[in-house]
């Protein structure tokens, strides 16, 4: 049986982890409004671009100048795995469900008998995959130092990785990341990003696009703008990851909160018991002795 | 005069959106106006000024690089990767700009590719001689 003190010791660290939860929980709401708006604001620029690639890669597609971020090497065999992770823990799930899945697509490919390659971008992906694909982990991109995700963070990863593809490292890559559907829901992503999956085109999209003009010609147009698409991506992904790491981190934080809470009403309740039973004894005590005379 | 719809976009936000009448893009060959009605056209942008004027009357000039103008239906959307106000830009923007166009050129592999980037080193200096002044 705990003593008394114990008890209090006990109520009032619990307390202090409730504060801590607390305030770890306002933070994240007010740094999620703020991801949430910039994920918002990279949002027209993203669909724009889209469209313009849908247009210019309807014409060139199946032609022998399609330029290979569209077309693949034609290979299937090497896979890059871009993997997005937070820099920080005390966010529920969420690193470990983008582990998770990038983890069980790294053993189908390599069951299958492919060559696997992972870039983590973020810490805590790094920590839990580090152990199991020490060999496969080629690259680490560090974002601690950054506060907000600019596109520049993006693009550098993004050349970084045409880059590997034109030194014909991979045939194939894919990013992991979380989309941000709600604060209580991050959905884990795996996107294609090279080859570039191009989108069916809208049915009901006006179709004037034969009258385009192309200054300069269609296939160098689409030639700078499949590398920018990629960052885009890229960019699109560590907005979409922030947003969904606070609000994950913001209801783990919530239920703690409440976890503390109601934590502290059971010990409160066995403390008050205890020490009811204390006066109690010591009463019984004195009145017996008394009796006894 | 009628105007057109024009809409400016960086990867991190949406700049300008609204009826303007003319807009001057620098495009890879060469600068163009585009006015209401213009045909449709998609354009790469080179570094350079872009200048409109919008419903106010008010001229607003911003420094661009990388993207592209989209003209379709009276619909002009510009995609940069960069888009700064002129009158915000000042001698750090245009070192990082020389930087970014230096290490291209010394990454730079094949003819083509060195030729581009050393053109783009010389328009950023051109324009920084211009804003300067």
């Amino acid at each position: 049986m705990p003593s008394l003190k114990d008890l209090r010791t006990r109520i009032s660290s619990v307390k202090a982890t409730q504060k801590i939860t607390k305030a770890m929980q306002m933070v994240a709401a007010a740094k999620l409004r703020r991801a949430q708006a910039s994920a918002e604001a990279a949002r027209p620029y993203a669909s724009r671009m889209n469209s313009v690639l849908v247009n210019l890669a309807e014409s060139v597609v199946g032609s022998p100048a399609a330029p290979r971020l569209l077309s693949g090497t034609g290979n299937n065999k090497t896979h890059l795995l871009v993997v997005c992770t937070a820099e920080r823990g005390l966010c529920g799930a969420f690193n470990s469900s983008i582990a998770r899945l990038a983890r069980e697509k790294a053993l189908a490919l390599m069951a299958e008998g492919k060559t696997v390659k992972i870039i983590c971008v973020g810490k805590k992906g790094n920590d839990l995959l580090k152990r199991q694909f020490a060999k496969e982990i080629i690259e680490f991109v560090d974002l601690r130092s950054v506060r907000y995700i600019g596109f520049e963070n993006a693009d550098q990863i993004g050349r970084n990785i045409i880059a590997r593809f034109d030194k014909g490292e991979f045939d194939v890559a894919t990013l992991f990341f979380a989309r941000f559907r709600s604060v209580i829901q991050q959905i884990p992503t795996a996107l294609q990003i090279i080859p570039a999956v191009v989108p069916p085109k809208d049915p009901k999209a006006p179709v004037s696009l034969a009258a385009y003009d192309y200054e300069p010609d269609e296939t160098a147009i689409l030639a700078s703008l499949l590398p920018r698409n990629i960052s885009m991506q890229v960019f699109s992904a560590l907005l979409e990851n922030a947003a969904s790491e606070q609000g994950a981190r913001m209801s783990a934080m919530d239920s703690a909160t409440r976890n503390a809470g109601d934590m502290i009403k059971k010990q409160t309740i066995k403390y008050n018991r205890q020490r009811q039973a204390n006066i109690t004894k010591e009463l019984i005590e004195i009145i017996s002795g008394a009796e006894a005379l | 005069m009628a105007g057109f719809t024009f809409e400016l976009v960086s990867p991190e936000k949406l700049l300008f959106s609204g009826d303007v009448e003319e807009v001057v893009i620098p495009g890879t060959e060469g600068d163009f106006a585009v006015l209401k009605d213009h045909a449709p056209v998609i354009s790469a942008l080179r570094p350079g000024i872009l200048s409109f004027k919008d419903s106010k009357g008010e001229k607003q000039t911003l420094f661009v690089r990388g993207g592209f103008a989209d003209v379709s239906a009276n619909t002009l959307i510009v995609l940069a990767e960069q888009a700064v106000p002129l009158a915000d830009m000042n001698d750090q923007h245009f070192e990082h700009e020389v930087k970014l166009a230096t290490e291209d050129l010394a990454a730079a592999q094949s003819e083509d590719a060195r030729r581009l980037a050393a053109e783009r080193l010389a328009q950023i200096e051109t324009l920084r001689g211009v804003v300067r002044h």
